[in-house]
């Protein structure tokens, strides 16, 4: 191998070393989560196996071009030869035993990760409604009657179903640091399975554009021990404002980088009402016509 | 009178819009400036602006898009300087209602005002040569296609100064882009700029499949037509098959903004992702109409400078087939994140794996090609070395995030960002870049700069690197796409250092305006007398450079592939002795009246002037009739005006017998 084969290939070191270095503050490849987990392994195979065909393909793209340029008249040179069965079979092949692997695996985790598949564990998981406003996160605890802006608790541990809708138009309701992320779509209700393994606090935002506040629509999701998720609950219930529908529709109001915010009482059935329209702008129809959950299941 | 129109449109509070007017402004006046001062308003009109020669629409078409790719770019300086700045407690000098404005104008204007153009200009400049062709098969509504899509990008460009542009992204997703979100203008800039182009796109769809299946020269049967133009065929075909579905969701959408209905709005039973669906089933197969001509562009150029027959040409052809049949059913995968569960999204993400075959299978093709060739390193070959490598990596990230689960996490995220201009700059763009410089001596009849362009190309290929690997590490991050600020240290340097790329991708465009202006003046050195600069291996390659408004005195007849080539091997003696008369097509002007006046259409519509769309469409049509009732549209170009012109290129044959 000469030497500008070797200058060439050493432009491209840089490209993994950047990821790498990223890895020590990726995310995703840093997962708090059972979830977060399986999706960073299945990233780190899917990339792993293909590697095993792109290296070859870029270094055979940078031999070849060097080994038979024009300056090299030693090379063998055959013009007119355009055909070979074997390299033919050989080149459709290999994309095809790679794609069929990665087939089966994007068949099985499409199954195994679908986030409105419950997490099996051996604690009751608890339900949260999360709504997606302008621009930020409401957060109901349905069976504990408390809800939150833009903080969300959860014990560690224990499997979390979230009911994700929107007030507003269509967001993304994403953890990174605990894995999938679904749409939150106005007049539907989605469901996100997630749970978290290690206590922290960890970054929760709106991975869909939604308008003027959408850099700002950000969250805390915050995993405790359950001695604190219960002191949180007990903090929330005690604040003075309660969540009824005049205070919904305060909180409806287009507003940006909002603060932390906690409500006691919320009124009961307030997110099946949200997802069923009934305090959409210019609403003018009777509830029957629409809402209900974006998949039967 | 001027509908929702007032002079409070114009921007005159927003220093940096302003600025931007006041350059496009003074550009437009210089440009008006010299071509008065030079009296050439006459021979632009005559020989230009209503021409219906395939190879002057093409270099229009090139034109278009050179200014639409600055304009693009610039929105790209902005966003990328915004997003380096606007960490923690500094804002950044873009407020979100601009920088919103600036990444929708971003992405609509490079997909529909730089992309396509050039691929269409391409297609324009040589496919009918390639094919033996002596113009497209409908010259004028080549024309009107033209001059509808530079409508459109006129239109983009007004917004800029009176009113506003989109900020919903460059497929404003409803219900973001209803009217009770929305209720501005930009929107509807977006939607009509986006239906008058589109209709011109559509047109010159069924123009070149025509021109394809009607027109090639004798002797070349469908399994021996050059790769660049079954490719073209393939992509036509996508247009046709799926442009219409832009227009129909574009419609949809115009009908809830302007008569109040509920397509895609939140209330009384609207769905917002009917339009996701819809937007996708044409927005999908867009990307391969982009990206399916450039590979056919590759596939000539990897030959022509290995000096050597392509490698596989029946699998390549196949594999253009599967790519364009399969790009139709892979839409889903654009939004695995709305929850339709397993089976819907297994099927989306398998069959997009399976586009990675045929385009794996292309890769090798190209390899082999070089294989046991002479492999020489003009720019050309240099820009299709530098996608080899590219593509090869954007593939990769492409197939990762057609594993739904990783998708889960990816979706959205700057490292899909960092994903498809990786596929997009490493193959659509260094495609055109490729093909502009194999063909730019057939098409002007000198050659480019060849020291510039290898400047050019070194600071894309880096630039290109340093701007967008950082963006997959922030988008593994967690940093999702479209901020105007962020509040995670970590995530700071890395977008310093994509802003760095940035700047050394604007240093390469920088050099290709350079190495036009110095090509230009050098043209007495590099002029190309032979027709044939690079040993070519088809047809365009057989006629003098640039070509002959007839393209060719005499059809050839094809036995081969490497039409040329063969041609060539065999001695074939392109002089002629005798001449016959041409059937012509003569300039018109219907198209570019036509189109003005659908451009005022589309004007009045954005500003609700309804007597003015009215009029506009009146206009339309009583141009449309007009031009069916001229009978002059064509004439014959005689033996000895031919005799002469071949002459010039020293095509004659002393007629000696």
């Amino acid at each position: 191998m000469n030497r500008d084969f070797w200058t060439r290939f050493c432009r491209f070191l840089p490209l993994p070393a950047t990821l790498l270095l990223a890895g020590c503050h990726a995310a995703l490849l840093d997962p708090k989560g059972p979830i977060g987990e399986a999706e960073k392994s299945i990233i780190l195979t899917a990339t792993g196996l293909m590697l095993v065909v792109v290296i070859p393909v870029i270094v055979l793209v940078l031999v070849v071009a060097w080994r038979y340029r024009a300056s090299n008249t030693k090379a063998e040179y055959q013009p007119e030869w355009s055909h070979s069965n074997k390299i033919e079979a050989v080149m459709w092949s290999v994309p095809i035993v790679i794609v069929s692997i990665l087939g089966v695996i994007a068949w099985r985790t499409s199954h195994q990760l679908d986030p409105y598949r419950p997490i099996a564990s051996r604690f009751k998981p608890i339900h949260i409604d999360a709504i997606a406003m302008d621009w930020k996160w409401l957060f109901i605890y349905p069976d504990q009657h408390v809800a939150s802006v833009n903080e969300v608790a959860m014990p560690v541990g224990v499997p979390v179903v979230f009911h994700i809708t929107s007030a507003t138009v269509m967001n993304s309701f994403f953890i990174p640091r605990l894995g999938s992320q679904i749409y939150a779509m106005a007049n539907m209700q989605t469901t996100d399975n997630l749970v978290a393994s290690a206590p922290g606090t960890y970054r929760g935002i709106s991975a869909n554009f939604s308008g003027d506040g959408f850099s700002g629509m950000t969250f805390k999701a915050v995993a405790m021990s359950k001695a604190d998720f219960k002191q949180w609950l007990a903090n929330a219930a005690a604040a003075k404002q309660s969540l009824d529908g005049n205070a919904y529709r305060a909180l409806e109001k287009p507003s940006e980088n909002v603060p932390v915010a906690f409500y006691s009482n919320a009124t009961p059935g307030l997110f099946q009402q949200i997802v069923q329209g009934k305090f959409a702008p210019g609403r003018m129809v009777a509830s029957s016509d629409v809402g209900g959950s974006a998949r039967s299941e | 009178m001027f509908g929702k129109l007032t002079l409070s449109a114009i921007p005159f509070n927003i220093p940096i819009v302003m600025g931007a007017v006041a350059f496009m402004v003074l550009g437009v006046i210089a440009v008006l400036g010299i071509i008065t001062y030079l009296g050439k308003w006459k021979y632009l009109w005559t020989e230009w602006l209503t021409s219906v020669d395939h190879k002057k629409i093409g270099i229009m078409y090139l034109i278009l898009a050179t200014v639409m790719l600055l304009r693009g770019f610039a929105d790209a300086l902005m966003m990328r300087s915004q997003q380096a700045l606007a960490y923690g407690s500094n804002m950044g000098y873009l407020p979100p209602e601009h920088f919103d404005q600036v990444f929708s104008a971003h992405g609509t204007i490079m997909i529909f005002f730089m992309a396509m153009p050039f691929i269409i200009g391409l297609m324009n400049c040589i496919l009918p040569l390639q094919i033996g062709a002596r113009d497209v098969a409908f010259p004028m509504l080549n024309n009107l296609s033209f001059w509808l899509t530079a409508g459109g990008a006129v239109l983009v460009n007004v917004s800029l100064a009176i009113g506003n542009f989109s900020r919903t992204g460059w497929l404003a997703y409803p219900p973001l882009s209803e009217l009770h979100y929305s209720p501005g203008v930009g929107v509807d800039y977006y939607i009509w700029a986006l239906q008058i182009s589109g209709i011109g796109t559509t047109l010159t769809g069924v123009n070149f499949i025509a021109t394809i299946l009607k027109m090639r020269a004798p002797g070349m049967t469908l399994m021996r037509m050059p790769v660049f133009t079954w490719a073209s065929l393939c992509a036509n075909i996508l247009i046709v098959a799926t442009f219409p579905i832009l227009t129909v969701t574009l419609g949809l959408l115009a009908l809830d903004r302007y008569l109040g209905m509920h397509f895609f709005t939140n209330s009384m039973g609207g769905d917002p992702m009917m339009y996701l669906n819809l937007i996708w089933i044409w927005g999908h197969p867009e990307v391969y109409i982009l990206m399916l001509p450039l590979f056919g562009v590759y596939s000539e150029i990897v030959p022509t400078f290995s000096g050597k027959r392509l490698f596989g040409y029946t699998s390549m052809v196949w594999a253009t087939m599967a790519i364009a049949l399969l790009s139709m059913l892979v839409w889903l995968h654009h939004f695995f994140t709305m929850g339709s569960g397993g089976n819907v999204n297994a099927f989306f993400g398998i069959t997009t794996m399976i586009i990675s075959v045929p385009t794996g299978v292309k890769i090798f093709n190209w390899i082999f090609t070089m294989y046991r060739g002479r492999v020489r390193f003009d720019t050309p070959m240099l820009w299709t070395v530098g996608f080899l490598i590219t593509f090869t990596i954007g593939g990769m990230s492409g197939v990762l995030l057609a594993e739904p689960p990783a998708d889960f996490v990816l979706h959205n995220s700057l490292f899909l960002v960092a994903h498809f201009h990786n596929v997009i700059i490493g193959g659509v763009v260094f495609g055109v870049f490729a093909g502009v410089a194999y063909w730019f001596p057939k098409i002007f009849g000198f050659r480019l700069n060849e020291r510039i362009g290898r400047w050019a190309f070194w600071c894309w290929f880096i630039g290109f690197y340093v701007a967008f690997m950082p963006l997959y590490a922030l988008g593994l991050m967690g940093a999702t796409r479209r901020m105007d600020h962020y509040d995670v240290a970590a995530w700071h340097p890395l977008f310093i250092v994509a802003a760095i790329g940035s700047g050394i991708i604007f240093l390469g465009i920088l050099l290709q305006l350079v190495q036009v202006v110095v090509s230009i003046q050098q043209r007495e050195l590099t002029r190309d007398t032979t027709g044939d600069v690079w040993n070519g291996r088809t047809l365009e390659w057989s006629v003098p450079s640039p070509a002959p408004a007839y393209n060719f005195a005499r059809i050839p007849v094809v036995r081969d592939v490497d039409a040329f080539w063969d041609m060539k091997q065999r001695g074939v003696d392109l002089k002629s002795a005798t001449f016959v008369p041409i059937h012509m097509p003569r300039n018109s002007a219907t198209g570019f009246i036509m189109a003005g006046f659908a451009f005022v259409v589309a004007f009045a519509m954005v500003w609700h002037i309804w007597w003015l769309a009215i009029a506009g469409l009146a206009g339309v049509l009583v141009t449309l009739i007009r031009h069916a009732f001229n009978d002059d549209r064509d004439y014959h170009l005689g033996a000895d005006e031919v005799r002469r012109i071949e002459a010039m290129h020293g095509r004659v044959q002393a007629r000696s017998m």
